[in-house]
């Protein structure tokens, strides 16, 4: 069994167990810096702006933001159960299990993010031609909205590459490829999948949180 | 190499995950002042600290892990420091 | 002893096309990236040339102006993105870690793989781009130029150039994997072939400034498509932004592409020397300071752009301070040749050009650093001598060498020493006529990216089209040679230089799975005490 995990460059299942854990922590620091230079835009057009950006987040749904949330930190939790059932060799029905509750609330999150994303286009806050906005300086806020869809686009289009990333960990489980020695796969996918959560964590206070209400 | 972690650890994690949402949404309501960023900003922080040590198990990695995990954060500081170097003194 | 022409080697192994475009196999990998990027790079140099070929005179009409704006910016994506970034590491990094290190392959042969179609994708995007138009931004796509008012193929190059930063991330996330994780038995950090070393720092810059030029093209074609505002002051946004978000990418960018030329140099010199290279440590620690100290200093691209001026004053004082780290590794290949036995072989003209090339181009650098100097040439022809000199009369100059070295290793053939020396002087001759002459334009004035100018300079710019004529032949000479040899070049040893590392103790060509059993290691890199003479070549 073992000797079937084993890729033929590496030597020992521990070698490999550690590059694919290093591979995965290199490729989320790239996606830091990646999201971040959106990080830079926002903080500079913060401090540039500060009103029009205060208003321009009262404007986004605070109901909703926090369902997602909480939708979102319960996906990690069951994300870790998973990765755990997993690492413990625990039987393939009980992983499968916390997979699929991982994938209903990621798909959950999105449905939500669909409806938030509808309401803005119905408001004209969408920016480009049609973007309208009275009470607020038009060009500042369009700037704040601009980032706003960049940001959370840009997360919603990992977390649609993470519910595919899931699929597959949830086809490999179901032919009872991980053990207790070999759990690399889903263990790579939970950190990706945490990542995610990450960054939710830090875009919902920016966008949804600016200022009292 | 690989930590294994009490089901109770998760959910007493969990839980606090919610609990700091709640204050970093109570503290909408409330006004601070300029500290209202900074009490936002601590809370994520923490939350982000909770699900990478207990979630993501960064402690039981080696240390190039480590070194690569805080690299990001640290980089992502520098590109909005040189940047704000220049932009604030204009 | 089975000779390479009898044993199965990573070439012979399988003569399918199929087991071609499917393999996992580092060294064939890195073979399909030298056939990509050695077109991309007769691409880029037919730009150059068209270019030359306008500037021959004050107002030649080989071209229109907005023409000549498409080439020079072809010239640059192509050549920089497509040639000199993937470049070393792609074929002789890929190629020759997993040999240095020890191992069977890199950490993940199928992301290489991977990496190589994305290189692929990328380049089809961006070609397609220069087919339906070009683009005529500059390879900097600086806004609001290029997100408002530029009506050519801006989007569709921003996503190939975008396609291929994936690509060069792949390859150094695998690199950085492949050697925190992958080294043979003995192979300490510090007994390391110093070529991985430079690899390595290569590849901690590609991973941590790659993702923001990706970012940064992303938010170009969303401004453009839009108007958010971001870059566009009309729209209340600030074009400097992008600028600072461009450079601290592609100011890190031009030490991967240097990096690694480096790197080979210090494999060269050791062995034509004949001697273990100077300051080992130094040289080690150097690059990794490189890489850091390269992140700080971007804003010295941008210091007549309406920076503040306290940012530049910063920028400037950081750019002296990285400086220094180059200057210690030239110390270090000077002391190493310091009473060695001097082979001059064709790998070792073209280390010993690197050198003195670099050094130029290095010392300009440190002046341009200067907030009032820079303020003088910026954006003349200063500034593109500068970095011509570090590009092409560094790191093109290392590759060949590099190619030169390791041709034996990778193709079991020797090539001709003599064109091999001839082409190499060649190469040098052609490079500083057309170079060293636009320092001089740029320091009288003559700005870059315009296809016309005052009639005072042109005896300085038929120089320079001279040259390139002449460094056009020089680079064509290898291409010829080098395929000439495939098929009539002696059959070398596995290590016809008697050269240290790793890769010289298997055969050439290698077979697939490199070394028959994992070799262990006990001895300090570059012991060329104990082999004072060069191979039988």
């Amino acid at each position: 069994m073992s000797d079937r995990d084993l890729s033929h460059q590496f030597e020992t299942l521990e070698q490999q167990a550690l590059a694919s854990s290093l591979g995965i922590w290199v490729f989320l620091a790239t996606e830091v810096l990646f999201f971040g230079g959106l990080f830079l835009l926002y903080t500079v057009y913060r401090i540039k702006y500060p009103a029009a950006f205060m208003e321009s987040s009262k404007l986004m749904d605070i109901k909703l933001g926090v369902i997602n949330t909480a939708i979102l930190l319960t996906s990690s939790l069951t994300m870790a159960l998973a990765v755990h059932s997993a690492e413990e060799g625990e039987k393939k029905q009980a992983t499968l299990r916390w997979l699929f509750l991982t994938m209903f609330l990621g798909i959950v999150f999105l449905g939500i993010k669909g409806i938030e994303y509808h309401h803005k286009f119905v408001e004209h806050l969408v920016p480009g031609p049609d973007f309208v906005l009275e009470s607020i300086n038009q060009q500042q806020a369009q700037i704040f909205f601009g980032l706003y869809f960049a940001m959370t686009g840009l997360h919603a289009l990992h977390m649609i590459i993470g519910l595919g990333v899931l699929s597959v960990m949830g086809g490999m489980t179901w032919m009872g490829k991980f053990t207790k020695a070999y759990s690399n796969p889903i263990h790579v996918a939970g950190l990706y999948w945490h990542f995610v959560d990450v960054l939710w964590i830090f875009l919902f206070p920016l966008l949804y949180l600016i200022g009292n209400r | 190499m690989r930590i294994s972690t009490p089901i109770k650890t998760y959910l007493n994690v969990y839980i606090g995950l919610l609990a700091l949402l709640a204050a970093t949404v109570g503290a909408v309501y409330v006004n601070l002042g300029p500290w209202n960023i900074v009490i936002t900003m601590a809370i994520a922080c923490t939350k982000a600290f909770l699900v990478v040590t207990f979630f993501m198990h960064l402690r039981a990695n080696a240390r190039a892990v480590w070194i690569y995990a805080s690299l990001g954060v640290i980089w992502i500081s520098f590109l909005i420091g040189g940047t704000l170097a220049d932009v604030l003194t204009r | 002893m089975t000779t390479s022409a009898q044993a199965k080697n990573y070439i012979t192994n399988d003569y399918h096309v199929w087991s071609w475009v499917a393999t996992r196999d580092h060294k064939r990998i890195a073979l399909m990236y030298l056939v990509a990027i050695t077109s991309f790079f007769f691409l880029g140099g037919l730009a150059a040339l068209a270019m030359r070929l306008q500037l021959l005179t004050p107002h030649t009409e080989l071209v229109q102006a907005e023409t000549y704006n498409k080439l020079f910016t072809l010239h640059g994506v192509t050549m920089v993105f497509f040639f000199l970034i993937p470049g070393i590491p792609a074929v002789l990094g890929n190629f020759l870690l997993p040999l240095m290190l020890g191992s069977r392959d890199l950490a993940f042969p199928r992301l290489n793989l991977a990496s190589f179609y994305v290189y692929l994708l990328g380049a089809s995007f961006t070609l397609a781009a220069a087919v339906l138009g070009g683009v005529d931004t500059g390879w900097t796509f600086y806004t609001p130029y290029s997100s408002t008012y530029s009506n050519t193929h801006v989007i569709t190059m921003g996503i190939g150039i975008f396609i291929t930063g994936f690509s060069s991330i792949l390859t150094g996330l695998n690199f950085i994997v492949t050697t925190h994780t992958m080294r043979a038995p003995g192979l300490t950090w510090f007994r390391l072939p110093l070529f991985v070393w430079a690899l390595y720092a290569t590849s901690l810059i590609i991973v941590l400034g790659t993702p923001v030029i990706a970012v940064t093209l992303l938010l170009l074609i969303l401004e453009r498509g839009f108007h958010m505002g971001i870059f566009d002051p009309a729209l209340g946004g600030d074009p400097l932004l992008f600028q600072h978000l461009f450079w601290f990418y592609s100011h890190p960018a031009v030490y991967i592409m240097v990096l690694p030329s480096m790197g080979v140099v210090s494999e060269l010199i050791p062995c034509f020397a004949r001697k273990r290279i100077f300051g080992y440590n130094f040289i080690a620690f150097s690059s990794l300071a490189i890489a850091i100290l390269g992140f700080f200093v971007w804003g010295h691209h941008m210091f007549i752009s309406g920076q503040s001026l306290y940012a530049g004053l910063i920028f400037s004082f950081l750019s002296f301070l990285v400086a220094i780290p180059s200057a210690v590794k030239v110390f270090n290949w000077t002391a190493t040749l310091y009473k060695g036995r001097i082979y001059l072989r064709t790998p070792m003209l073209y280390a010993l050009g690197f050198i003195g090339l670099f050094t130029i181009g290095g010392l300009t650098g440190i002046m341009l650093a200067c907030l009032g100097l820079d303020a003088h040439v910026h954006d003349t022809y200063f500034i593109i001598a500068h970095f011509h000199y570090i590009m092409v009369g560094g790191t093109i100059m290392a590759y060949l060498g590099g190619i030169h070295f390791w041709w034996p290793k990778i193709s079991g053939k020797l090539y001709p020493e003599f064109w091999g020396k001839l082409s190499a002087m060649i190469v040098f001759v052609g490079f500083n006529l057309t170079f060293f002459p636009q320092f001089i334009l740029g320091y009288l004035g003559m700005p870059r990216r315009i296809s016309t100018y005052p009639p005072e300079f042109q005896v300085f710019n038929v120089m320079s089209t001279a040259g390139a004529t002449i460094l056009g032949v020089g680079y064509l000479m290898p291409f010829i040679y080098l395929i000439w040899s495939l098929r009539y070049g002696k059959d070398a040893g596995p290590n016809p230089w008697n050269a240290t590392g790793l890769e010289w103790t298997t055969a050439s060509p290698p077979p697939t799975e490199n070394f028959a059993e994992v070799p262990t290691v006990s001895e300090e890199a570059y012991d060329y005490r104990s082999r004072p003479e060069i191979g039988n070549v």
